[in-house]
């Protein structure tokens, strides 16, 4: 039914119609409509940030632990253009997020008016699409396309741009399901032919792998669901790209933990040595491939992936299969059933000993100190104290993001965020305000390094605003750890701008905000330290001062393959004999 | 570090691989994209080409259903066959983008472009560039008693060799329309 009504109304009511509980936004003189519609309604709640990027990274928090599309709503200029950095991080990831920004009225756009910018042409390359308004008979429908854009196929970040006449103007609403989006509809279903293709190299396979990614989380919960069935029957095992931890339980008997770059030596060793490599839902990243003319050279490789685009953009795969990770699954599951549930037990049986001999190399041994916080130590006694939680768990990046992935265990889908492709510095303290916001009684914990941190503690405002009790877990080594990692082995020790100087006292800035914070400088005092921490109600900055010069291994430094790790202590039990010993 | 042995200036040094991974010998293809005829598409096309390190060789965009709201952008490209491969699927994930055709590989087709040519000169030199004109049968559509302007129609190639030829005549300007084309026989 069409429904006449101000483009400011229609705003507010498209989002209650496509369901939206939650928006996260800054107010500006060309969103001032639809801020005054938020006024008078109680549907949706708006959080008010304390910068755009917040906005932006905390609807990714909320879209990534919840599956549903995150909302941001900032004005025209500077609003859309501090947007841009969270619409970069969505793209990379692929996170469902729609961002609405104000503009300049009509007859203003081009003229250089104030807190203009052409924000449709700044967020073109970053953005899945987005779109300008110019009537207000359009905008509901453009809205509800961007819905659906965003949550078609591959989902991503989109941005509606709208001018502030077009908000005051009256025009005709139209319901969701009106809405005209039939041509933008990817395909899901994988083909059946490719997918008995795939089954087949099943059945035969010696040395399978599964390398699964960020795609199966993306695809929703049956999509994990089936994962595990597959894998746990067929007796394979599985890796998972930084994007897909949780997929599959770290309890689950396949895992051989994550891969890549600071992968374990036991899952790259298993991706260079296969003979069949399933990636289901990852994209072949330049961090897990390494040297690509050394990458996996034996294998006969396919590839599960909604995005055509993905298929042979980097690896040259045998078996492509286009579709949606939880419909390819399924078929996949039923075919290999259908076909008397066959493989080649004898020799995965025989491939399984290979890994646990790798296993028995240790990789992510470390010295641990009585004097000093180990950073490893910090997240082992971290898992170890809120593993019973159904805990939610963000990252900034660097150092600390990747001790979190190899030492953190997630057991389920969607509880794991982190700025996986952008590597976005900043990511993690909004995010954490997100999932909160979706998850009011969930223990979320934001693992980050005091220099990540630093890039977006304005949020600290947020958080206290709406109580919301995130924890901020701090590995402090005063030091831009990744940087200098590489600096140390890359760049002759040169430690170039990359410490932390005139760092804040985390406790006092918690303190100034009405929050608690927490310093632990001790290995004794860890543990009561962290249990302070979570009986906490409310916000805490945990301030965690580690050993400053820890490195991150393993590494597959850039360049080189899979089987050239560099390993931290564990090369000391002479298990590889590359310059990893003479690093430790 | 000295222990990796990294020599200074190579690849490891980097975060990424330097080395071009198709070292394929490079095809030029023209490619069809059917799109809404809508704000700002030819610049999202334009912009996967610049952002993705893509070539243009040539490109044309012009509406060809008004009441579909359809336009057809040909774009000349070149690149090995997996950039190529990649270039088409990059396409085909624009949202507003419904149909992309790589004529050069499904099946023939014909490429045509329109060009003017504007020619000074008297004489002997004159009478030469009428000549050749007839024989690339380039019409004149402007004269003056000192230049001419010719307008070609054919494939890029030959409106090539006319300017190789209408250079030592006193070539003065060209304005090029790009490549049009369509694959031959019924749809």
């Amino acid at each position: 039914m069409a429904r006449q009504m101000t483009g400011a109304k229609m705003v507010v009511q498209a989002l209650k119609d496509q369901g939206v509980d939650t928006v996260f936004g800054y107010p500006g003189g060309a969103v001032l409509p639809i801020y005054d519609e938020i006024f008078q309604q109680n549907d949706i709640r708006h959080i008010l940030v304390r910068h755009e990027q917040g906005a932006v990274h905390a609807a990714e928090g909320y879209a990534r632990s919840t599956g549903k599309p995150g909302v941001v709503l900032v004005t025209s200029g500077p609003g859309a253009t501090n947007a841009v950095t969270g619409l970069t991080d969505a793209l990379m990831d692929s996170i469902p997020i729609i961002v609405l920004t104000g503009q300049v009225p009509t007859f203003m756009i081009g003229t250089d008016g104030f807190q203009e910018a052409d924000t449709i042409g700044i967020t073109r390359p970053c953005t899945k699409h987005n779109w300008l308004v110019k009537e207000t008979d359009k905008l509901a429908d453009t809205i509800h396309q961007a819905f659906h854009v965003a949550k078609s196929g591959r989902p991503g970040p989109v941005l509606v741009d709208i001018p502030k006449d077009v908000q005051f103007a009256t025009g005709r609403y139209v319901e969701p399901k009106a809405a005209r989006v039939s041509h933008y509809q990817p395909q899901v279903k994988g083909t059946i032919e490719a997918i008995t293709d795939l089954v087949a190299a099943i059945e035969k396979a010696e040395r399978p792998v599964f390398y699964t990614g960020g795609g199966v989380i993306n695809s929703g919960p049956e999509a994990s669901r089936l994962l595990r069935e597959l894998v746990d029957s067929t007796g394979f095992p599985i890796t998972s790209t930084l994007m897909g931890l949780g997929a599959y339980p770290a309890s689950g008997k396949g895992w051989i933990g994550m891969l890549g770059m600071h992968g374990l030596y036991e899952a790259n060793m298993a991706m260079h040595d296969c003979d069949l490599m399933i990636n289901i839902g990852a994209r072949f990243d330049d961090r897990i491939t390494g040297r690509l003319d050394a990458f996996s050279p034996g294998s006969k490789k396919a590839h599960v992936d909604i995005d055509p685009s993905s298929i042979n953009k980097v690896i040259h795969v045998d078996i492509p299969i286009i579709g949606d990770v939880g419909n390819v699954l399924g078929d996949l599951v039923n075919v290999w059933k259908s076909r008397g549930r066959k493989t080649n037990a004898e020799a995965v049986a025989k491939w399984w000993k290979q890994i646990e001999e790798w296993k028995t190399i240790d990789c992510l041994s470390f010295t641990n100190s009585e004097k000093l916080i180990k950073p490893q130590f910090a997240l082992q006694r971290l898992e170890a104290l809120t593993k019973k939680y159904d805990r939610y768990i963000c990252t900034e990046v660097g150092q600390h993001q990747m001790w979190a992935a190899q030492y953190l265990t997630f057991e389920d889908p969607n509880r794991w965020m982190t700025s996986g492709g952008l590597g976005t510095m900043g990511y993690g303290f909004p995010a954490s305000i997100g999932v909160q916001m979706a998850h009011p009684d969930a223990l979320v914990i934001n693992v980050a390094g005091e220099a990540s941190w630093l890039m977006n503690m304005q949020e600290m405002g947020t958080a206290m605003q709406y109580r919301l009790p995130v924890k901020q877990f701090i590995l402090n080594n005063e030091r831009l750890g990744m940087v200098r990692q590489w600096q140390e082995l890359l760049h002759g020790e040169r430690y170039s701008q990359s410490w932390s100087e005139s760092l804040p006292d985390f406790v006092k800035l918690a303190e100034a905000f009405g929050a608690k914070g927490i310093i632990c400088k001790d290995p004794a005092d860890l543990d009561d330290a962290i249990m302070e921490m979570l009986n906490y109600d409310g916000p805490v900055i945990f301030d965690c001062l580690v050993e400053k010069h820890e490195n991150c291994f393993p590494m597959i430094p850039s360049g080189k393959p899979h089987n050239e790790m560099l390993l931290g202590n564990a090369s000391t039990k002479g298990a590889i004999q590359a310059g990893g010993a003479v690093l430790v | 570090m000295s222990a990796l042995k990294i020599k200074k200036g190579s690849s490891s040094h980097s975060a990424y691989e330097l080395r071009d991974p198709n070292a394929d010998i490079v095809e030029k293809h023209t490619l069809a994209v059917i799109v809404d005829n809508e704000a700002g598409v030819l610049a999202r096309v334009i912009g996967l080409f610049s952002g993705r390190g893509y070539n243009i060789e040539s490109l044309t965009v012009a509406e060809i259903d008004h009441t579909g709201h359809r336009s057809r952008i040909t774009v000349v490209t070149t690149g090995t066959p997996a950039v190529i491969e990649q270039i088409k699927a990059q396409l085909g994930r624009i949202v507003p983008v419904h149909e992309v055709h790589d004529l050069t590989v499904e099946g023939p087709s014909v490429e045509r472009e329109l060009a003017l040519f504007k020619v000074a000169g008297k004489g002997d030199q004159r009478v030469e560039a009428l000549r050749l004109a007839d024989i690339f049968r380039a019409n004149v559509v402007d004269s003056t008693l000192k230049s001419f302007v010719f307008e070609i129609t054919g494939t890029p190639e030959k409106i090539d060799a006319f300017a190789d030829l209408m250079r030592p005549l006193g070539l003065e300007e060209v304005a090029r329309t790009g490549v049009a084309a369509l694959a031959r026989g019924k749809k």
